[in-house]
């Protein structure tokens, strides 16, 4: 039996998160004696699946997909599980996967476990473990159904190599006009930079940059490391900052590889967004800021003096290291 | 029009989250229950609706009695009546259940939900009620509009957002964007004696299959305490960020 995953693209070429998911289906997989087929639609080079466990495509390749439709798509998903006979669907934590989900596991008929953190606890009982109370705490999961849905959470399994041999094969799932009665009427979309949820690295900041004329130097450290930047919801209230930076509780939430927390004094609801991130640096001119208490590396220090010399010295780091 | 508002019954933004029963179960000792944030800018929206083009408000949670005070706090906002489906939630699927049930029997043009509750961050009720009734729906909603028989919905996407048309009854999955911070109410004194008055009803659940079960919780381990680096020496800073950590 085969394990399917929903291979995300965009622009045609498929995300690393469509990796990291093969990656850890094949795991799982490997424990149940399962092979991992993956569905793609409108992605142009599928090859590199194999790398990751992948032996088998289902390619979708149809221009009515081209914009993205939950149902549509939550459609050709369960075609193909139903064609498989995959009794575990795997999604990663995207936007837009995460949109479908819901409508996927009412046409499966499938219990769904949402923000999973890690490989299954065991596969029968099916238990996995997973991000609640905004990670405040893990809640173990028993999905208790036939067929089961499993989003993986960002950032949270990595790449492992396995490689398979891979069989493509196209696919065309029956669409009906109900999964397109939602008509996108236009996109506004910034070009260039890099977004909170495909940026390893954020950089954030707080009240303490004073004001949003100081945000230029959170860009320049930002733009030395290849970062997306966010704000505090301080900083965004106050309308320094567009909404769409904001994380934390009721903002974005983050699960970079390295958060850096500039003036931000780590409230618990900004904390319970950022948690996920990997490592976490904060630098703060009170050495009593709650912050300090969850960071891996912290510096007290003014951000006014910290950060243009920060970047000064991770411009030369990277000159070097490049 | 007819409008749905779902309210989850959650602990406060700040509380402190921990578990009895062999960690099987939240400790609501000391908690202080509130809306939902998500669903309380839906739920702001609604009232808009309400106040500029005569859209009747109703608000439902699925829950036992504790949770009335929080459907009461909505009614003060502005909801005109509450709807409480008597029973223990016991999954996301059992709550979307309830929840069709209810939009099934009222007829509702416009269903609004939080994109996720801050307890489970499930983010998959709303979506299963409209996959349930076969409605249009559209998750992480930032502004909506209504003409008619038609919806102006805006949707968060990443780097940007999309604007999208569709035609009612649909489900929407919204948060912060489709009010401000700043429009949040406060329920000043006469609509906490209103609402006193206000049609809360109680309905039967539905029965419904169990997907999932919670098996039980656990708390993050704690962490090791913070490295502390000198301003005067960021170079060490780059050091173990690059030999230590590895992230850059």
């Amino acid at each position: 039996m085969s394990i399917l995953i929903y291979a995300e693209s965009a622009e045609g070429k498929l995300k690393k998160v469509a990796y990291e998911l093969a990656s850890y289906a094949k795991k799982i997989a490997d424990q149940t004696g399962d092979t991992v087929t993956a569905i793609t639609i409108n992605a142009q080079d599928v090859g590199a699946l194999a790398t990751y466990g992948v032996s088998k495509v289902l390619k979708v390749d149809d221009d009515k997909l081209k914009a993205f439709s939950a149902r549509a798509y939550a459609d050709a998903i369960k075609q193909a599980a139903q064609k498989e006979g995959s009794k575990l669907v795997l999604i990663a934590s995207t936007t837009d996967s995460l949109y479908l989900a819901p409508l996927l596991a009412v046409g499966l008929e499938a219990g769904y476990a949402s923000n999973v953190v890690a490989l299954p606890e065991s596969t029968s009982p099916f238990v996995v473990k997973r991000n609640a109370f905004s990670n405040k705490a893990f809640s173990f999961t028993e999905i208790t159904t036939d067929v089961k849905l499993v989003a993986l959470a960002k950032n949270s399994f990595g790449l492992v190599e396995s490689p398979a041999s891979l069989s493509e094969e196209s696919f065309a799932p029956s669409l009906s006009d109900a999964d397109f009665a939602i008509k996108v009427e236009a996109t506004e979309k910034v070009t260039g930079k890099v977004t909170i949820a495909d940026a390893e690295i954020v950089v954030s900041g707080g009240r303490g940059l004073k004001g949003p004329e100081n945000w230029g130097m959170l860009e320049q450290l930002a733009e030395v490391l290849g970062a997306a930047t966010a704000c505090s919801k301080p900083v965004s209230d106050l309308g320094w900052r567009p909404h769409s930076e904001h994380v934390g509780q009721t903002g974005k939430p983050v699960a970079s590889n390295l958060y850096i927390a500039v003036g931000i004094s780590g409230a618990i609801q900004h904390i319970a967004g950022i948690n996920s991130s990997k490592v976490k640096v904060v630098i703060n001119t009170d050495p009593e800021a709650p912050f300090f208490k969850v960071a891996d590396y912290g510096v007290v220090g003014d951000a006014f003096e910290v950060l243009p010399k920060l970047t000064e010295k991770l411009k030369a780091f990277k000159a070097q290291n490049s | 029009m007819k409008i749905l508002v779902c309210i989850s019954h959650v602990p406060d933004t700040t509380s402190k989250i921990n578990f009895v029963n062999a960690d099987a179960e939240f400790d609501k000792n000391g908690v202080q229950f509130v809306i939902n944030p998500n669903d309380e800018f839906g739920l702001t929206r609604a009232i808009w609706f309400q106040e500029k083009q005569g859209a009747k408000v109703t608000v439902v949670n699925v829950g036992e009695a504790e949770t009335e005070a929080t459907l009461r706090k909505a009614l003060a906002i502005g909801a005109d009546d509450a709807i409480r489906v008597d029973a223990k939630p016991t999954d996301g699927f059992f709550v979307a259940k309830q929840i069709a049930e209810v939009v099934k029997n009222g007829g509702y043009d416009l269903v609004i939900a939080g994109k996720e509750s801050l307890d489970d961050n499930g983010g998959m009720v709303p979506g299963m009620v409209a996959g349930l009734l076969g409605m249009n729906f559209v998750k992480s909603v930032i502004g909506i509009e209504t003409e008619g028989n038609s919806a102006k919905i805006v949707r968060e996407i990443d780097g940007g957002k999309e604007t999208l048309s569709a035609s009612l009854p649909v489900v929407i999955a919204g948060q912060k964007g489709i009010v401000e911070e700043k429009d949040l109410r406060i329920p000043n004194m006469r609509g906490i004696m209103q609402a006193r008055t206000k049609p809360l009803s109680v309905v039967e659940p539905v029965a419904v299959s169990q997907n999932t079960k919670t098996v039980k919780f656990e708390k993050p381990a704690p962490k090791s305490a913070v490295k502390l680096v000198s301003p005067d020496n960021l170079d060490e800073l780059i050091n173990l960020l690059h030999n230590e950590a590895k992230v850059i």
